[in-house]
This record gives C-alpha cells, structure tokens and sequence, in this order.
C-alpha cells in the first residue's frame, strides 16, 4: 500500500484520502473494517424464529435495565430522610425531570399526573443510550427502532389522553385540528396539515430522532475506533501516526457520544412534556 | 479486530428500507420488557418514596420554623409578662413610698401638735409659778417693806410717828400709792 499524499493536506483530507483509500482495500486480506447496518441486528442467540428471540442487542438491553432497576432499587431502599451521597445523586436526577422538564413545563398542578411517565422516559432512555460508549456492551440498544418507537407510542398516547381528558374527545380534535383566530378559509388547509404534525409526525420524529442519533453516533464511534486499530496494527509506515488523530477523534466522539445520550433523553422527555402542554391548552 | 470483538455473535439478517422502522416482534418484546420493568419501578417503588421523603423533609423544615416561631411567641409573652410585672412592681413601690410619706407627715405633725401643746402646758405652769411666785414676794415685801420703812422712817422722823394710829395710816397711804404705781407700770 502507497502512503497518502503530503501531511500538509489537513486532517479531514488525510482522513478522507485515508478512508477512501482503504475503502478501495475492503475486502482484502487485512483490509479496513467498514461498520454496517450488520452491526445493529446482530445474529440471534437463543429461541431464534420466536417471539423470544434473543440477540446481542437485547442482551445489552436488558443488562442496561437491570443495572438501572438494581441502583435505583439500592438507592430507594437506602433512602434517608437526610441523604447521603448517592441519594443526592439520585434526588437531583429525579428534581431534574419532576421541576426543570415537567413542571416548568406543564405547571405544578398539571404536571403531577405525568411525572411518573416523563421520569421512566428519561432514565430509561438514557440508561439505554449510555451503553453505547460503555466498554464490552458498546452499543446503544436505543439505536434499533423497537425501543424509541414504543416510547414514541407513550408519549402519544399520553398527548391525547391529557388533550381528551382537557377538553373531550371531540373538543380535543377541534381545538387540535381547527385552532382559533383564524379566517375559516383557511382551515380547508391548516386541518390537514395539524393533523398530519399532530398524529403522524410527531410520534414519527421522536422515534426516528431518537434512532438516528444513537445509531449514526455509533456508527462514527465504530469508524474511528476501527480505522485507529487498523492504522495502529496493519498499516505500514507513516500511516501508523494518522491512527493518533483517529484516536483523538475516536476519544473526543466518545464524550461527545455520553453528551448526547443525555440530550436525547433530555430532548425526549422535553417533547413529550411539551407536546402534553399543547394538548392541554385550548387553542 | 474490534469489530469482531464487539459483535460477539455476528450479524444477523440485516433488514432494508421501510423494514428498518418496523421493529421485529421479539424486538418488540423484550423493550417492552425492559421499559414495563422501569416504568414500574419507578411509577411503584422509587417515586412514592422519594415524594414521601420530600414531602417529610418538607414537613420538617416547616415544623422547624414553626417550632422556632411559637418559641419566639413564647419568648416574647414571657417578656411582656415580665415588664408588666416590674410597672406593678414599680407601681406597688411607688404607692408605698407614698404611704409611708403621708404618714410620716401625719406623725411629724401630731409630734408638732404634742410639742407644742407640752411648750405651752410648759410655759403656763412656768407663768403661773411665776405668778404666784411673785405673789407671795409681793405679800412678804408688803410686810417687810412696811415694817422696815417704819422702821426707818422712825428712826429718821424720831419718836414722832411712834403713834401707832399715825404709822398705819402713813404705811398705808405709803403703799397704796407703791401699789398704784407698780399697776402702772405692768
């Protein structure tokens, strides 16, 4: 294999002609691993073809579950009256949710009813995110669509009941579709569209939203970490010194992956909140 | 390499278009076990606790200030009591000390009115022993002054006025005009 052209190219170039490169080589003896969609459907390991079918992804799921469960159970059964460091840890996540998202959000009265909702959608996003910069899971379950498009469903199904529950069944579709304050001739255009942003793409965009960060935010993880390898153990010459920017790259999309995991949880909870509000309120 | 060490079982079938957004069933169930799994943890066990535990937090603060609050109240009572307590005191004095003043002015006036009442019991006995005393000079000198002016008259005059109806009638005239003058006098 030829060297790349001369360092002074910048390190997106290097990279590119580096990855281009390999691409060519892929497939070879020894060539670059591309990550694949392969990566987020892994083989089946036990009761394959059944609705139990069990594969590395749930694996990862429910282990991130089970951790979850098993610190939150500790630290419930540990409550204190005055807490202690892990109770306050605790407490600031569960405040977190409870007063900065749902009741900044839906006020304090009508956020009681959904706090236990947006308080599961929250940890239990993140603690299903967070795997995917966790060594030997690394991968976020979340990145398959089952687990946002359930959530998905949550948040829509508590959307319209609060909507139904404010104004009626009927009153919820009216204020919904046909908003106040606007000329008539107008709605033959606006129903349409409110209905489309309210049943379809809302649930729609929270599921793919969900989905697609976690999946691309893998797929640049598995890039750079595999293209470090590559370079580091069966590249020749001074090809072996990129491995150190790919490194740095791999280590910063790290951080920046555990950032996000939160943010999607944040943004998700948000949403729903958000879209509970809009279903409250009279239009 | 990585890749195989982190796709522990290979991969699978790899589903394309639509089918990456409709999950497969056994997908479907095991995140639903997962999400059932925390939403009941925390809907049932870590919530009502930790809203319990706020709630009892709250609950003590607010026990607290107002412990705090009904002590100052307490606290505040005790003084007033007190203050009125010391005016009564004060008061009390005060109307002793009155007491006591008026009444030793009572005394000192009813010592005033003995006093005096003694100085004039004093100075009448005084005037009437004067009196008496004077009395009794004024007989005796009446007497003797008779007698010795007689005598001496006599002695001057010769044997002359030794008619005893002449001297008693001399000594008479002699001392009605002494008496006479002495009552001018006073």
């Amino acid at each position: 294999m030829r060297a790349p052209g001369p360092a002074d190219l910048g390190e997106c170039a290097l990279i590119t002609a580096a990855t281009n490169h390999l691409l060519a080589a892929s497939g070879e003896d020894g060539g670059f691993p591309i990550p694949s969609m392969g990566e987020f459907f892994p083989a089946p390991i036990f009761f394959e073809g059944t609705i139990f079918e069990f594969n590395r992804m749930t694996l990862v799921r429910l282990v991130a579950t089970i951790v979850l469960v098993a610190l939150f159970w500790v630290v419930t059964n540990r409550a204190r009256l005055v807490p202690g460091r892990a109770q306050n840890i605790a407490e600031m996540g569960l405040d977190f949710v409870r007063v900065n998202i749902a009741e900044e959000i839906l006020g304090k009265q009508h956020a009681r009813p959904f706090i236990p909702l947006l308080t599961t959608m929250f940890f239990a996003i993140f603690a299903l995110n967070i795997t995917g910069v966790i060594p030997f899971l690394n991968i976020a379950s979340t990145s398959v669509v089952a687990v946002p498009m359930l959530l998905a469903v949550a948040s829509f199904v508590a959307f319209i009941y609060a909507g139904i529950k404010a104004h009626g069944a009927v009153g919820y579709l009216r204020t919904t579709l046909f908003p106040s304050g606007v000329p008539w001739p107008i709605y033959i255009i606006l129903a349409p569209i409110e209905l489309l942003s309210t049943f379809v793409l809302r649930p729609a965009t929270l599921t793919i939203r969900l989905m697609a960060n976690m999946l691309a935010g893998h797929l640049l993880l598995v890039l750079f970490f595999g293209m470090t390898h590559w370079l580091f153990l069966e590249a020749d010459g001074a090809l072996k010194g990129v491995g150190v920017i790919t490194l740095g790259a791999a280590i910063a999309f790290t951080v920046f992956e555990i950032f996000i995991s939160a943010l999607q949880a944040y943004i998700f909870t948000l949403l729903t909140a958000v879209y509970i509000n809009l279903s409250q309120e009279a239009h | 390499m990585l890749h195989s060490v982190t796709i522990a079982a290979g991969e699978g079938e790899v589903p394309t278009g639509i089918w990456l957004f409709i999950p497969p069933d056994y997908d479907i169930l095991w995140s639903a076990v997962a999400l059932v799994a925390i939403a009941l943890l925390f809907w049932k066990k870590v919530l009502p606790t930790f809203t319990k535990i706020l709630d009892e937090r709250t609950e003590l603060i607010q026990g607290g200030i107002a412990k705090a609050e009904s002590a100052q109240a307490e606290a505040q009572e005790a003084l007033a009591e007190y203050t009125r307590q010391l005016a009564e005191a004060r008061a009390e004095a005060g109307r002793i000390r009155e007491a006591a003043r008026a009444e030793g002015s009572v005394i000192v006036a009813e010592l005033r009115t003995k006093a005096s009442e003694d100085a004039a019991r004093i100075l009448e006995n005084a005037q009437r022993q004067i009196e008496a005393e004077r009395q009794q000079a004024a007989q005796s000198l009446k007497a003797e002054v008779g007698a010795l002016a007689t005598d001496l008259a006599s002695r001057i005059v010769g044997e002359s006025l030794a008619d005893s109806a002449r001297q008693s009638r001399v000594i008479d005239r002699f001392l009605d005009e002494l008496e006479a003058s002495t009552a001018d006098q006073r």
